[in-house]
């Protein structure tokens, strides 16, 4: 068995409702059969007021093990260092300073959504509330806890992030680490769970077709391919959001809009319009990381020359203007 | 006179703390916090415009899809566009997944668990209830998470996921619907209704929606077992708590209106009391009062020329939401306001006798959710996939603009201005920063501090049940409030 604790700091809730939605099996049912304890949760649980304050004193003074300790939103260190921009209602004590306390207690501790992990929406802009995530500020090793933080269990904060988070990807994680499997060396670089972070979200994406071809959408909702003028980072992103869809059937791309790489700190600041893909003398910016350029543009060029006239007409529609063509049998 | 802070409290969206005074076992007085600021307004100041629709969904993990059709109103007033008739009917199918699911999830995640609590462990419907509605543990939460997750399918199709789609544009929705998708929705729709039909309410979603006075109700429930559905178990216990002598506050109610179709709302906008009837809203007389805000002091405005500049400490202050007024005065808005506003006789007829209280706020609930579900299986049969679902703006350089819609708990509206094709202005009232306000310079209470005055007090109890009771059911969603 194995105890949960989920606090909600400064964020929106998102990834809650998120994981309310998980299925086959719903969420209690997946907590349950990992054996997975609630010791509360902000939407679920029972208790509330002066139970869940003397809840949280106990595991501060030892007296209550804690296993998994899950904080979604950022961690609001303003203004000045105050924390003041979040006191836990009816504890009169900044947020930051109960996650503080009760990491140092807890056996594995978990960022929930890319606020939590790296800052997201909530430090955009100038951060004029110091919003930072658990273990990193953005790109940078740090956040609230410091870089050297371990849990009790030798591991650095776990870093489910995702904006917002998938709900198996959650609860994935939780299963892995009740079972007593979670290892550092199954993060990445930027502390992602490798469950879902491996993938990309490219892989899966029902418009690779449009990609072989370079064959363009050119406004939202259009069919094709959403890198070359919509901002799709989709080829960049960290998620298995393609393989594995959201609420049934879908994902962003599959909604007709871009990847704007939501599991990806700093995701929340791009410096150009979310859904406008910068370009240096009409050639992308950002392209796949791990090619050549030049070989990209090459090919691209190539594939671009190739491409079927049902492919190039379709990309620039909401609606199937070309079926696939059907092969003559010989007879 | 004692004092006591209550909090935090949960099955409410966000971080809430309330303070009491409270004499002879009833409430005499109460002051209502949001705990956390993040500053939207001030993030949103200096970005593209049509950004905006990355980040106002991102406001609220739960009324996420309302802050999207918020802004992307605003967005296509500033730019003088209109959505396509597709767009429109995916607009209200994805809107109204999101604020049915609220519905649904309000009623047995957050509203339903406090009446299986310990302290009513004498009742004689306890023990019934207790196995039903119990937290994390009951029947009815392992029964509904399944048919909410299925029902949110209708997301997975028509907006990539939720929470946090880019799918609502001002002219429209990005997810055209093929032939095939459109009749799986109307199969996704079926499903859930059974599940109304079959858990919810136990009786045709028509037969419920036909019910149309109290005496009416009154049959439907004398003629089953009480806890043969859901509803029949609310109405019930809310009959044996007493909730229709629980939580009155202003009886001033407002609604912005929703789901337009080419001009036309299937829920009307406006203003009601029991005195007056309904009244025209007119959204020029909205202002907000920062006077016990934690906010630097300045006069009270229209949000058009609001201004967002959180200060640290202030003499008097004791929240982080502003507090919004129409004319000045106090409104309550929701599901409850909505229908007031919409004329429906069964709500009138009650609130006429015993006000806003727990019990019509949450009646209410259940029925928008019985009535407008064949509203949504219309709109998917009027979707015809061969047409445009968007219209493309061209570039907004300057420009005003305002989106007033109805989310779950009620009235929500962005005004924004933009300037060189940047946002230079972005005001934000939320349905709970109206029910949840502070008092304003005037010491006028919100909805909720009035709502609370009365409420009474068990001997030693350090979270009175009443108290929670009041609270949800309003069905705040705090992350909203503040922004």
């Amino acid at each position: 068995m194995a105890n949960m604790l989920w606090l909600q700091s400064g964020g929106c809730g998102g990834c809650s409702m998120s994981l309310l939605g998980a299925e086959g099996p719903d969420l209690i049912t997946t907590l349950e059969s990992a054996g997975i304890e609630l010791l509360w949760h902000p939407s679920l649980s029972e208790q509330t007021g002066a139970e869940v304050r003397q809840m949280l004193e106990h595991i501060i003074d030892g007296e209550r093990a804690l296993d998994l300790l899950c904080i979604e939103g950022s961690l609001m260190r303003g203004p000045n260092g105050t924390g003041r921009f979040h006191l836990f209602g009816g504890t009169g004590i900044p947020m930051i300073d109960w996650v503080g306390k009760l990491a140092q207690r807890a056996r594995y501790t978990l960022a929930i959504g890319s606020c939590a992990a790296y800052g997201g929406i909530t430090s955009a802009g100038d951060n004029h509330t110091d919003a930072t995530g658990l273990q990193f500020e953005g790109e940078l090793r740090g956040g609230l806890l410091g870089s050297e933080y371990r849990s009790a269990d030798a591991m650095p904060v776990i870093n489910v992030s995702g904006c917002p988070v998938h709900p198996n990807w959650v609860t994935e994680t939780l299963i892995e680490l009740a079972l007593g499997e979670g290892r550092a060396d199954q993060l990445d670089t930027l502390g992602r769970p490798r469950l879902f972070a491996d993938q990309l979200v490219h892989h899966g994406c029902t418009r690779n077709e449009y990609y072989e071809y370079k064959a363009s959408a050119e406004q939202l909702g259009h069919q094709g391919c959403m890198m070359e003028h919509l901002g799709c980072l989709g080829t960049q992103a960290h998620g298995d959001c393609n393989t594995r869809p959201w609420n049934g059937e879908g994902s962003c791309t599959r909604g007709g809009y871009p990847c704007i790489n939501c599991t990806a700190p700093e995701f929340e600041e791009p410096r150009h319009a979310f859904m406008e893909t910068p370009k240096i003398a009409g050639i992308p910016v950002g392209l796949p990381t791990d090619m050549p350029k030049a070989w990209f543009v090459a090919l691209a060029s190539l594939s671009k020359a190739a491409t079927p006239e049902r492919l190039k007409e379709n990309a620039r529609s909401e609606h199937l203007i070309y079926p696939p063509t059907l092969h003559k049998r010989k007879n | 006179m004692s004092r006591i802070v209550v909090g935090p409290f949960n099955r409410v969206e966000g971080d809430l703390d309330i303070t009491l005074d409270s004499s002879a076992g009833q409430v005499t007085g109460a002051r209502v916090n949001a705990t956390l600021y993040r500053g939207f307004e001030q993030i949103l100041l200096g970005k593209p415009a049509l950004d905006a629709l990355v980040y106002t969904p991102r406001i609220c993990g739960i009324c996420s899809v309302s802050q999207s059709v918020a802004g992307a109103l605003a967005l296509s007033d500033a730019l003088g566009i209109e959505p396509t008739r597709n767009g429109e009917l995916c607009r209200n199918l994805i809107l109204a997944n999101e604020s049915l699911t609220d519905l649904l999830t309000h009623f047995y995640l957050f509203f339903m668990p406090d009446l299986a609590r310990d302290v009513y462990q004498r009742e004689p419907w306890y023990d019934r209830v207790a196995t039903r509605f119990r937290a994390v543990k009951g029947d009815a939460t392992r029964e509904m998470l399944p048919a909410r997750a299925e029902f949110l399918h209708l997301m997975g199709l028509l907006a990539g996921k939720w929470p946090h789609t880019l799918s609502i544009q001002p002219g429209g929705t990005t997810r055209p619907v093929q032939r095939q998708e459109r009749l799986r929705l109307l199969a996704i729709l079926s499903g859930f209704r059974r599940f109304l039909e079959r858990v919810c309410f136990g009786d045709d979603l028509e037969r419920i929606a036909a019910l149309r006075t109290p005496d009416q109700l009154q049959n439907w429930r004398a003629q089953r077992p009480w806890h043969s559905s859901d509803l029949s178990t609310f109405l019930h216990l809310s009959e044996q708590l007493g909730f229709d002598q629980l939580g009155r506050a202003t009886d001033r109610f407002m609604s912005f209106g929703n789901y337009a179709v080419q001009g036309e709302m299937l829920v009307p906008s406006g203003v009601w009391t029991p005195a007056e009837g309904r009244l025209v809203l007119d959204a020029g007389q909205i202002s907000e009062d920062v006077s016990h805000a934690w906010m630097r002091e300045a006069p009270v405005l229209h949000p058009a020329r609001g201004e967002t500049d959180p200060v640290a400490e202030k003499e008097g202050a004791y929240s982080w939401c502003k507090a919004p007024r129409l004319n000045g005065q106090v409104v309550e808005t929701g599901a409850l306001a909505r229908a007031l506003v919409a004329g429906d006789p069964l709500m009138t007829a009650l609130v006429s006798e015993q006000g806003g209280t727990v019990h019509t706020r949450m009646l209410a609930r259940l029925f928008e959710l019985a009535r407008t579900i064949p509203k949504l299986q219309q709109w998917v049969l009027q979707i015809e996939p061969d047409e445009p679902f968007c219209n493309h703006p061209t570039r907004l350089e300057d420009g005003e603009g305002v989106g007033l819609m109805e989310a779950a708990r009620g009235s929500l509206g962005h005004w924004v201005s933009v300037k060189r094709g940047r946002i230079s202005r972005y005001q934000i009232i939320a349905p709970t920063t109206w029910n949840f306000s502070p008092r304003d310079a005037r010491e006028q209470p919100g909805a909720l501090e009035q709502a609370l005055v009365g409420a009474p007090i068990r001997e030693g109890e350090a979270d009175p049940v009443s108290v929670q009771h009041i609270v949800r059911s309003f069905d705040p969603c705090m992350v909203c409030t503040v922004h």
